[in-house]
């Protein structure tokens, strides 16, 4: 071998190990930033969070046409992946402009134009604190209930007599299919720290699954259906065998004091 | 070298010009983009909104509600990721690609981007306090951390220079409100003053590394170089934030500073004693040269 190309060849090893190294060490930074974005609440009409990810350009047009100003843009070393936008509930809810006009401003389409109304925005879901929650406590406070902007659907209130001595609960309840997540709930509670929050739908919603048939229900899908001549022998069987010692139906049984 | 006169104070005042309109580019984009984001600098709109002057910031911005604008890099790295871009940031990606395609893509290094001022304060404090390399690095590391940024966009479906870029950060957090990114940038200010000179814009930056290579096309705006005048005094080196451009045996090929790492940035268009480089429209220089060299063969014989 010659030392013209070993030379080459270590060098060429050189360069491909430097830029592994580099890469990976690069690539896991890329990865620590874009972890922490579970938690963040987006504007209206964000995508799912790895195309968010994806497309957002970090320029911040979103936060300069929110009329409200409550969109900020994550500095550097922050909780949430750098330069993205978000909004804090508490200090500034969303007050779901019917015209969109952050999602509009967005140009990569972070923030999908497929969002044509802002009541269908899903920005977070709505969940209440029960353990501090004033209305649970047997007050009437219902604040959220009130300001809520998806009126008497995203939350609605449910009434639980008590006994005499105690006022009767209005406990608020959140509908995930109508909340927006906006925030203005979260603004509006009058405890200390609210005690209803925010989240990202990921960190909250539970899935049912494809398998439980709930029969009792009115408008659940029928699995079986009744057939009187296919059951009809099994239950001769069955009368047959009922029929040895005692006579009579079932209630005959037990109205002969069988029982 | 000795040679040169100094030079009168109104003369070395001038001899600052070009230095002090990039400042002052510099500036004036910032500001714009900040009065329009926080001083309400808007237009009157026919609607109920104003519409900002200049929304948004370098990576996507808005011009007057209508012009788009936006980081063609960064709009690359995005379509790398996988996501379908939208109309919008094509067409503004477009149009900043064109504009700096057509004066030099390095035009944004020199006379935009908010690093600029911090490396040249570290190249310029290196000079003045005579500090030696640490270590000697190929200036075309940059193209390889450019292609390295692409090939990770593809991999994590991240935009994976935007994510970590001291350009962004620092741009973003003048407009938006600052964080980490200030200690960024002092960490590229450090790096350039103790470690490598002009190391970050001139060695490592991929967005430096993306306009060089635009900068390649550059049909108008060009140092333009006598070789019927120079006297190789090497005063213009000296100064050049990326010497590499003023190869002499190129600039007497050529009869310009051809490279697309050349950042327009007109350092040395001054410091020249003879004039031999000076600013001009590219399809000028060749008949200029042509006729300066003529005008000497015609006196010398």
């Amino acid at each position: 071998m010659s030392t013209h190309r070993r030379d080459f060849l270590v060098r060429m090893m050189q360069g491909a190990t430097l830029a592994t190294t580099g890469g990976l060490g690069w690539a896991y930074l890329l990865r620590q930033e874009a972890r922490a974005q579970p938690f963040a609440l987006r504007p209206p009409g964000a995508l799912p969070e790895a195309d968010f990810n994806a497309a957002c350009i970090k320029c911040g047009q979103c936060v300069i046409d929110c009329p409200p100003l409550i969109l900020k843009l994550q500095p550097a070393g922050g909780l949430l992946p750098v330069g993205t936008p978000y909004f804090e509930p508490r200090t500034g809810a969303c007050v779901m402009c019917p015209d969109i006009p952050c999602m509009k401003a967005c140009p990569t389409g972070a923030l999908s134009p497929a969002l044509k109304r802002i009541e269908d925005a899903r920005m977070g879901l709505a969940v209440i604190d029960i353990e501090n929650c004033l209305s649970y406590k047997g007050l009437r406070c219902e604040i959220c209930h009130r300001e809520c902007p998806i009126k008497g659907k995203a939350i609605t209130l449910e009434l639980h007599p008590r006994q005499t001595s105690k006022h009767a609960m209005f406990i608020p309840i959140v509908h995930s299919d109508a909340c927006t997540g906006c925030g203005i709930c979260v603004k509006a509670c009058p405890t200390t720290e609210a005690a209803i929050r925010i989240l990202p739908h990921a960190l909250v919603q539970g899935k049912i699954g494809e398998h439980y048939r709930l029969g009792w229900t009115r408008d659940d899908e029928v699995t079986q259906t009744f057939d009187a001549s296919a059951a009809a022998p099994v239950l001769e069987e069955v009368a047959n065998k009922a029929a040895g010692p005692v006579k009579g139906t079932a209630t005959d049984y037990l109205n002969d004091g069988g029982l | 070298m000795n040679d040169h006169p100094p030079l009168n104070p109104m003369a070395r005042l001038w001899s600052w010009r070009y230095i002090v309109l990039r400042r002052l580019t510099q500036f004036f984009t910032l500001l714009l983009f900040f009065g329009s984001a926080h001083w309400g600098w808007s237009l009157n709109s026919e609607g109920s909104r104003a519409i900002p002057l200049l929304a948004g910031n370098l990576s996507g911005s808005e011009f007057m509600g209508i012009i788009p604008m936006a980081d063609p890099f960064a709009a690359l790295q995005i379509f790398l990721t996988g996501h379908l871009l939208q109309f919008e940031v094509i067409i503004g990606a477009l149009i900043v690609l064109g504009f700096y395609a057509l004066i030099g893509g390095r035009m944004f290094c020199a006379w935009v981007c908010p690093i600029n001022p911090v490396t040249d304060l570290a190249g310029w404090l290196r000079v003045r306090f005579d500090i030696r390399p640490t270590f000697l690095l190929s200036r075309n590391t940059r193209y390889f951390v450019l292609a390295m940024t692409l090939i990770l966009s593809v991999l994590t479906g991240l935009a994976a220079f935007e994510w970590v870029s001291p350009v962004g950060m620092a741009h973003r957090e003048i407009l938006f409100g600052l964080g980490f990114g200030g200690a960024v940038i002092l960490a590229i200010f450090f790096f350039d003053l103790f470690i490598l000179k002009h190391g970050w814009c001139g060695h490592l930056c991929p967005l430096g590394a993306f306009w060089s290579i635009v900068g390649k096309i550059n049909p108008t705006l060009k140092v333009r170089f006598d070789k019927t005048t120079c006297t190789h005094c090497g005063e213009c080196a000296k100064v050049c934030p990326e010497p590499q451009v003023l190869n002499l045996k190129l600039l007497e090929a050529r009869g310009l500073v051809f490279s697309g790492e050349c950042s327009n940035c007109g350092r040395c268009t001054p410091v020249c004693p003879e004039g031999s480089l000076v600013f001009d429209f590219k399809p000028l220089i060749k008949k200029h040269n042509a006729l300066a060299q003529g005008s000497v063969s015609k006196v010398e014989p």
